[in-house]
C-alpha cells in the first residue's frame, strides 16, 4: 500500500463513520492536536467529529535526512470523535483491517500511554496500540484542552503514518517508502530534512526567534483583549506560532533549562486564554453544531453558570444537552 | 441458601500496574462492603485481566440476619415521672431509638444499681437482593485509582470506559445499572478469538467459562501459563530466559491470553553496553532477555507474549524484530555519540545549566554546583575515613565526574541506566577502575534490599550526594511533611544509615558528613538555620530501620534518645535493652529516682567525686565497687558488649544495697557537703550506664 493509499483509505473510511475530512492547518505545528480541529473542536458541548493528515514539525527530531526512523518533520493522522462513541475501540480496528492489518495476523493490543501536554494545558487517558510490538497509533480520552474539563468527551486516534506505511511496505528506512507508483519519500522529503536540520541547528537566528516568540504572543493577546470584542481564531493562530518559535530555539539550543519551563508555561497562558474565549464565542454564536432546538437550552445553562468561570459554563451547557444525547450526532 | 456471587466489570484495557494493585486491594475492600452490610460469606476473590476486573464472593448468604438489640438509656427515675408517665428524657431516649415509647422496658443493668430503660429493638434482616444493587454499584463506584477518566457524555469517572457489567448470586442476575450498563448474565469473550457474548451460568462456572471464550481470568493461572509459554521458549531456542519478576508480574496483566514467542537481533548490537540492549527489551517492548545456559552470556535473542492466537506467529516475530532492530540502532547511535566525547568533560560542563534545585539560589542551584559540592565533601569524608593520599585522590576525582553521564545521550533515552553508562564511559575515557565503579555505585542503593556500595570511593560520594541533597531541601524549607516527600529525602537518609550500618569502621562518619555537608554548601551562599530539625530527621529514619529490624519501639527510643549519630553503636545499645535484667533495672531505679529528686530540688549536683568527703564504709565501698565496674566494662564497652556492661551493672547490687539499707547512709543528709558528695557519687555511677539507654523511656523501669 502506497503511502499516499494509506492516507486515502484511512480518509474514507472516517468519512464514511461520519467524520468531517478537514485539511491540514496552513502554520506549522508540532503534532496534529494543535490543529484548532483538535485543540478548538474539544471545547464545550458541540459534537464534531473530524479526520485529516497533518504535516508535524519537531524541529528536534531532525537527523539531516540521515536516520532511518527519525526526522524533523512527518505526518499524523488524526482522528477525532467528540462525543466518544462507546465502541471507538471497535471503529479503530476496523480502520487498522481497513490498511491490511488484520488482528487475526498481527498481535495488537492496547498499552496504557497517558497523554499531556504541557504547552496546551491538556492531558488525557489512554493507550499507545502496538501492531506486533511497533507502536502505531496514540489512543486518548481527552479529558481537560486549555484547562478547561471537556465534556463531551473527545477520542483523539493518531496514527503514524510513515510507522504504519513502513510496516505495511517492509521498509527498514522510511526515506525508502514509495508514496505512490513513481515517488519515494525521501525523493519528496529528504532535500527538506537536510536544508531544515541545517537551519534549525546552525542557522536560526535566536535573536530573530525570541522576537517573533515575543510578537506572537504579544499578538495573541491583544487579539484577545481587543476592545471592540476577541479575535480568537487568529489569536490561536499566534499561540500556534510562538509554540513553533519555541520549539525552534529548543533545537538551535538557544533555551537554557531552567528558560524552558518559563517559555512552556508562557504557550500554556496562551493557550488557556484561547481556550476560554473559544468557547465563549461558540456560546456567543449559539452553539451552532448542537441540534437546533438544543441550542438554547445550552447558551442559557452556559451563561447561567459563566459567572464562576468559563469551565463552570463549559460544563453547565453540555449537562443541560447531555440527557439528550441519542439527538446529537455522533460517529457510528 | 448461602450461594456463590460473581461481580464483573467490563472494561477497555487496564493498566497493568493498576491491574495488580486492584487484584491485591480489592478483596479487604469488598469484605469491608459486605461486613457493613452484615452480608456473611467465605471468602472473597478477585479475578481479572486487561479487559476486566471481577470478584467472587464464596456462599455469600441470601438474607442478613434479623438483628436484636438492647439499648440502655436513663434510670427509671429520669425517663419516667412519679405519675408513670414518660419524661422528656424519655420520649427522646424511644425516639432517637426508633422504638414505640410504651414498648420501652425496665430493666436492672450489670454493674449498675437501680433500673434502666432499655430499648429492645428487632430488626428483620433484609434479603440479599435487596441489598446488592446498591452495594455493587458503590462498590465499583467507589474503587480507587490513581487516574481515571470520562467517557462520551458520562459523568461517571472509571479507569477506562466502561463496557459491560455481570453480577449473579446463585444463579440469579443481581439486578443493577451502573456507568450506563445494566448488569445481566452476559461477559464476553476475547477481543479478537471469542469476540461474541459469554453466558455466565453462576460464580462456579465463570473461570471455565472464560477459558473456553480464550481469556485466562485468574492472574496465578496467567502466571502459569506465562511461566509455561518461557519455559517452552527455552527448550525451543536452547537458552535461558533471565529471570525478572517484575516484567513478569507486568506481562501476565498485558493480554487474557498470553501466547509466547521469540525473537532474534542481529548479533553486531551485542557490542554495545548489555544494560542498553536490556534496557531497550525490557523498558519499551516488555521483552524478557535470553542467556546462554553455559556462561549466562546475553545472547541474541528476546521472549515476547502476544496477546493473542494469529493465524502465523513469524509475522509477528518479523514485526517485534523489526521494532527492536531500530531502537537497538538508536541506542547504538547514542553509545557511539557519546563515546565520541572522549572525555567527561563536555557533559560536566552542561551539568553547570541543568537545575538541582532552583530553591539553593544562583550559587548553588545547578547540579555542576552540587558536583563541587560533593568534591568537597568526599575529600573532607576520605579523612575521616581514614583513607590514604593517593584513595582520597581517586574519591576526588570520582566525585568531579560522578553525574557527567547524566547529560549524555544514551542516559537522556534510558534515564534509568544513569551511573551505569558512567562506569561504562569512564573505562572508555581511560579512568581507573575505581573511578568507574564509584561512578556507578554513588547512586546505590537503588531501592529496598538492592546492593550497597563496595567500593570505598563509591561509597563516601553516595553518602555525599545523599547529605548534600538532604542538608540542601531542610535548608530552604524543603523537608518531608505527611506522606508528601518529594524529592526523596527519606528514601536518601535511609541509604546514608544502610551503608554507615554495613561497615563497621565508618559508624562514626555521620558527624563529620553531616558537617562537611553544611560547610559545603554555606560556601556556596546556602546557611542551615536549623541543624536540630536535620538531626531529628535522621533519628527517626533510624528508629524505623532499628523497629524494621525487629527491635521493640520503646528499646529503640530508649536507645535513640542518648545518641544517634553513630548507628551501629545506636543499635547495639538497642538490641541490649531486650537483655537488661529485673535486678539491673532495679539499681537503676533507685539511683536515678533520687538523683531525679534532688534535681527535682534544684539541687546542683558536683561533676567530681570527693573520697575524703566519705563518712562510712558503705559509701567507700560503693565507690570502690564502682571504680571496678568502670574498669570491667572498659573492654565490653569497647567491644558494644552491652549486656556484659549490664551484667556488671547488676553485679553491684549487694553494695548498692548496702548503701541505701540498714546500716546505710542517708543520701540527704542534712549536712550539705555530705548530701552534695553523696549525690556526686550516685550520678558518677550512673552516667556511664545512662549513655546507654535511656532506661525512664522503658516499660517496667522507674
Amino acid at each position: 500500500m502506497y503511502l499516499q493509499d494509506l492516507i486515502f483509505t484511512l480518509q474514507s473510511f472516517w468519512a464514511n463513520k461520519g467524520c468531517v475530512v478537514e485539511q491540514p492547518v496552513d502554520v506549522e505545528v508540532g503534532a496534529g492536536t494543535f490543529h484548532p480541529a483538535t485543540f478548538l473542536r474539544v471545547l464545550g458541548p458541540e459534537p464534531w467529529n473530524a479526520a485529516f493528515a497533518q504535516f508535524c514539525r519537531r524541529p528536534s527530531d531532525g537527523r539531516y535526512g540521515e536516520n532511518p526512523n527519525r526526522a524533523g518533520a512527518y505526518y499524523q493522522f488524526q482522528v477525532g470523535l467528540k462525543p466518544s462513541p462507546l465502541h471507538v475501540q471497535d471503529l479503530y480496528l476496523d480502520s487498522l483491517r481497513a490498511i491490511g492489518l488484520d488482528p487475526a495476523v498481527h498481535d495488537v493490543r492496547f498499552v496504557e500511554d497517558d497523554w499531556e501536554s504541557p504547552t496546551l494545558g491538556a492531558w488525557g487517558l489512554g493507550w499507545e496500540v502496538w501492531c506486533d510490538g511497533m507502536e502505531v497509533t496514540q489512543f486518548t480520552y481527552f479529558q481537560q484542552a486549555g484547562g478547561i474539563d471537556l465534556m463531551p468527551v473527545t477520542a483523539e486516534l493518531t496514527y503514524g503514518v510513515e510507522r504504519l506505511a513502513m510496516y505495511l511496505q517492509n521498509v527498514d528506512n522510511m526515506f525508502d517508502l514509495q508514496w505512490d507508483k513513481n515517488v519515494t519519500y525521501g525523493q519528496l522529503r529528504q532535500p527538506w530534512e537536510v536544508e531544515y536540520s541545517t537551519y534549525h541547528f546552525e542557522e536560526l537566528t535566536a535573536d530573530i526567534a525570541f522576537k517573533n516568540f515575543d510578537t506572537f504572543e504579544g499578538e495573541c493577546k491583544r487579539l484577545l483583549a481587543r476592545p471592540a470584542g476577541p479575535l480568537v481564531l487568529p489569536a490561536y493562530e499566534f499561540c500556534m506560532k510562538a509554540s513553533h518559535a519555541f520549539n525552534s530555539l529548543d533545537a538551535r539550543g538557544a533555551i537554557s533549562v531552567t528558560e524552558r519551563q518559563r517559555f512552556i508555561g508562557r504557550v500554556r497562558g496562551m493557550a488557556k486564554a484561547c481556550a476560554e474565549t473559544y468557547v465563549a464565542s461558540r456560546a456567543r454564536l449559539g452553539f451552532p453544531l448542537l441540534p437546533k432546538h438544543l441550542q438554547q437550552a445550552a447558551v442559557d445553562a452556559f451563561n447561567g453558570a459563566a459567572d464562576a468561570g468559563v469551565n463552570a459554563g463549559a460544563l453547565a451547557a453540555a449537562r443541560a444537552v447531555a440527557p439528550f444525547e441519542k439527538e446529537i450526532a455522533h460517529a457510528s | 441458601m448461602p450461594a456463590d456471587l460473581l461481580f464483573e466489570i467490563g472494561c477497555e484495557e487496564i493498566p497493568a500496574k493498576m491491574l495488580a494493585r486492584q487484584l491485591v486491594d480489592v478483596p479487604a475492600f469488598v469484605e469491608l462492603r459486605l461486613a457493613a452490610a452484615r452480608l456473611e460469606h467465605k471468602g472473597v476473590r478477585a479475578l481479572g485481566t486487561p479487559r476486566r476486573l471481577a470478584v467472587i464472593v464464596k456462599q455469600l448468604v441470601d438474607r442478613q440476619p434479623d438483628l436484636h438489640e438492647e439499648v440502655v438509656g436513663p434510670p427509671v427515675s429520669a425517663a419516667f415521672a412519679p405519675d408513670g408517665t414518660l419524661t422528656k428524657a424519655g420520649q427522646g431516649f424511644a425516639a432517637k431509638n426508633g422504638v414505640a415509647p410504651e414498648s420501652l422496658q425496665k430493666k436492672q443493668v450489670a454493674g449498675k444499681k437501680g433500673e434502666y430503660v432499655v430499648a429492645v429493638r428487632d430488626v428483620t434482616g433484609q434479603d440479599a437482593r435487596a441489598l446488592l444493587p446498591n452495594l455493587l454499584s458503590e462498590l465499583a463506584a467507589s474503587i480507587a485509582w490513581p487516574k481515571s477518566q470520562r467517557w462520551g457524555w458520562s459523568e461517571t469517572t472509571f479507569v477506562r470506559p466502561v463496557q459491560w457489567l455481570v453480577a449473579v448470586h446463585g444463579g440469579e442476575v443481581v439486578p443493577l445499572t451502573w456507568a450506563g450498563h445494566t448488569a445481566g448474565r452476559s461477559s464476553r469473550g476475547h477481543r479478537f478469538l471469542s469476540p461474541g457474548p459469554i453466558e455466565i451460568a453462576s460464580a462456579d462456572s465463570y473461570v471455565e467459562a472464560l477459558r473456553g471464550a480464550h481469556v485466562v481470568v485468574d492472574p496465578d493461572a496467567r502466571k502459569d501459563l506465562v511461566r509455561a509459554e518461557l519455559k517452552r521458549l527455552e527448550g525451543a531456542t536452547g537458552l535461558r530466559v533471565r529471570a525478572d519478576e517484575t516484567l513478569l508480574g507486568e506481562v501476565i496483566h498485558l493480554g487474557e491470553y498470553p501466547v509466547g514467542v521469540s525473537g532474534e537481533f542481529d548479533p553486531a548490537f551485542l557490542e554495545i553496553p548489555e544494560e542498553i540492549i536490556v534496557t531497550s527489551m525490557r523498558t519499551h517492548q516488555r521483552y524478557f532477555a535470553m542467556e546462554r545456559p553455559s556462561d549466562g552470556k546475553l545472547a541474541n535473542r528476546f521472549a515476547t507474549m502476544m496477546a493473542t492466537i494469529v493465524k502465523d506467529p513469524t509475522v509477528v516475530q518479523k514485526g517485534n524484530q523489526k521494532v527492536l532492530a531500530s531502537r537497538l540502532t538508536d541506542g547504538k547511535f547514542f553509545v557511539s555519540e557519546d563515546r565520541k566525547k572522549k572525555s567527561f568533560d563536555f557533559w560536566n560542563t552542561k551539568l553547570d545549566s541543568v537545575v538541582f534545585q532552583a530553591k539553593l539560589g544562583d550559587k548553588a542551584r545547578t547540579i555542576g554546583h552540587k558536583v563541587r559540592r560533593l568534591e568537597k565533601i568526599a575529600a573532607a569524608l576520605g579523612t575521616f575515613a581514614s583513607l590514604d593520599a593517593a584513595q582520597i585522590e581517586l574519591v576526588k576525582q570520582a566525585a568531579r565526574v560522578c553525574k557527567a553521564d547524566l547529560a549524555s545521550l544514551a542516559v537522556g533515552e534510558f534515564p534509568e541506566l544513569q551511573g551505569v553508562m558512567g562506569r561504562h564511559y569512564a573505562r572508555d575515557f581511560g579512568l581507573p577502575t575505581e573511578v568507574a565503579a564509584a561512578i556507578d555505585e554513588h547512586w546505590w542503593p537503588k531501592g529496598q534490599g538492592a546492593a550497597l556500595p563496595i567500593t570505598p570511593a563509591g561509597a563516601i560520594i553516595a553518602l555525599a550526594d545523599r547529605m548534600d541533597t538532604i542538608v540542601g531541601c531542610f535548608a530552604v524549607g524543603l523537608e518531608p511533611s505527611g506522606s508528601a516527600d518529594p524529592f526523596g529525602l527519606r528514601r536518601a537518609a535511609i541509604g546514608i544509615w544502610q551503608i554507615l550500618l554495613s561497615r563497621p569502621d565508618w559508624s562514626s562518619l555521620w558527624t563529620p558528613l553531616f558537617a562537611a555537608s553544611r560547610d559545603a554548601l554555606s560556601e556556596q551562599g546556602v546557611t542551615v538555620k536549623e541543624p536540630t530539625a536535620v538531626e531529628e530527621f535522621f533519628r527517626g529514619r533510624l528508629r524505623g530501620i532499628l523497629i524494621d529490624g525487629g527491635i521493640p519501639a520503646q528499646d529503640a527510643d530508649a536507645a535513640l534518645a542518648q545518641d544517634f549519630r553513630d548507628p551501629i553503636d545506636a543499635r547495639a545499645r538497642a538490641l541490649a535493652c531486650a537483655k537488661i535484667s529485673k535486678e539491673a533495672r532495679e539499681v537503676f531505679k533507685r539511683v536515678s529516682n533520687i538523683l531525679d529528686d534532688a534535681r527535682g530540688k534544684k539541687l546542683a549536683i558536683p561533676d567530681k567525686v570527693d573520697a575524703a568527703k566519705f563518712v562510712a564504709d558503705v559509701e567507700r565501698n560503693l565507690h570502690a565497687a564502682v571504680a571496678d565496674a568502670q574498669t570491667r566494662e572498659k573492654a565490653p564497652r569497647a567491644s558494644r558488649d552491652y549486656p556484659a556492661v549490664f551484667d556488671s551493672l547488676e553485679r553491684l547490687r549487694p553494695t548498692v544495697a548496702a548503701f541505701f539499707d540498714k546500716g546505710g547512709v542517708m543520701v540527704m543528709d542534712p549536712d550539705p557537703a555530705l548530701r552534695d558528695n553523696r549525690l556526686a557519687l550516685l550520678q558518677w555511677f550512673i552516667e556511664p550506664y545512662l549513655r546507654i539507654a535511656d532506661f525512664r523511656l522503658l516499660a517496667g523501669a522507674a
